[in-house]
């Protein structure tokens, strides 16, 4: 990494690292100072944030009824 | 939560009635864990059908071993290592070279267009039309939220199986970074690319959806 300040374009290379909180310290105030005075960031940042939110609603599969049966089946079967 | 955390000892148990024969122990495990293993499933092979052959083997082979489990590494655990395995060998889109071809894409995970060039007074921040603005607030159950959701799943499906894999994983089964590297045999920081550019990707769609209708 750079050091000094960062630009726009570095940081969205490293929104995940810094959510994952696996940035160095460097790295990481360098990106909480950008974030501090550019807009565009705090809400790039924001609308990562929804989109990876929006993955956790995602609605499981339901599980196919005949598909259930064939497991519990086998389980059966091994039994 | 699709998958819960279970502790230790819910595995115990769960497996001594798994051995014991008893058929609740193993309803109860399907209907845990089967929708997840689906969606991971489906990120190797090319129909839902096959999906479904992978996931029966699985449990078949996880009855078959059941006497072994020696509780070393959670249930859960167990169950998505064999389905990788099973899914692989079936897998038409079978994955080569692991981790060497991940850190080789130099792109960038935004358009370069929206910043500013070199011969800019503030190179490489974002251009005046370009600068994102904040997703809007979606209430549970609202129209649009729904509609990103919507959009979210199909744009995950068409990530590259990697990616799909990974996001799939951490993002909407909830598997932590450890877990997820070690199902897969890469590394922490492949992983993070993966995920970042999956990401990536999907918010991109979500912001042109959302300024077109927003």
């Amino acid at each position: 990494m750079t050091s000094g300040s960062m630009d726009c374009n570095e940081l969205v290379e490293l929104v995940t690292a810094y959510l994952d909180g696996s940035l160095a310290a460097e790295d990481r105030a360098r990106f909480d100072l950008h974030l501090l005075e550019c807009d565009g960031c705090e809400n790039y940042l924001q609308q990562f944030r929804v989109t990876v939110d929006t993955f956790g609603k995602i609605p499981p599969d339901a599980i196919d009824p005949a598909f259930r049966n064939r497991l519990m089946g086998a389980f059966r079967d091994w039994r | 939560m699709i998958l819960m955390t279970r502790t230790a000892r819910d595995d115990v148990a769960l497996v001594a009635a798994l051995r014991a024969g008893e058929e609740s122990a193993f309803a109860e495990l399907v209907d845990l864990h089967t929708p997840a293993m689906l969606r991971v499933a489906r990120g190797y092979v090319r129909s839902h059908e096959i999906a479904e052959e992978v996931v029966q083997e699985t449990w078949i082979a996880l009855l078959k071993g059941i006497g072994s489990f020696e509780g070393r590494s959670s249930l859960r655990t167990w169950l998505f290592t064999i389905l990788i395995n099973i899914a692989k060998r079936r897998g038409v889109r079978e994955r080569r070279d692991a981790d060497v071809a991940v850190l080789a894409f130099t792109g960038g995970v935004v358009d370069p267009a929206r910043f500013r060039g070199s011969d800019d007074e503030y190179p490489g921040h974002w251009l005046p039309s370009e600068v994102p603005s904040p997703f809007p607030d979606t209430p549970e159950g609202s129209v649009l939220g729904d509609e990103l959701i919507a959009l979210a799943r199909r744009e995950l499906d068409k990530l590259p199986e990697r990616q799909r894999v990974v996001v799939t994983m951490r993002d909407m089964l909830g598997l932590d970074s450890s877990e997820v590297c070690e199902l897969l045999a890469i590394s922490v920081a492949n992983q993070r690319v993966l995920l970042h550019r999956g990401r990536s990707a999907v918010r991109q769609v979500l912001e042109d959806y959302l300024r077109e209708t927003t």
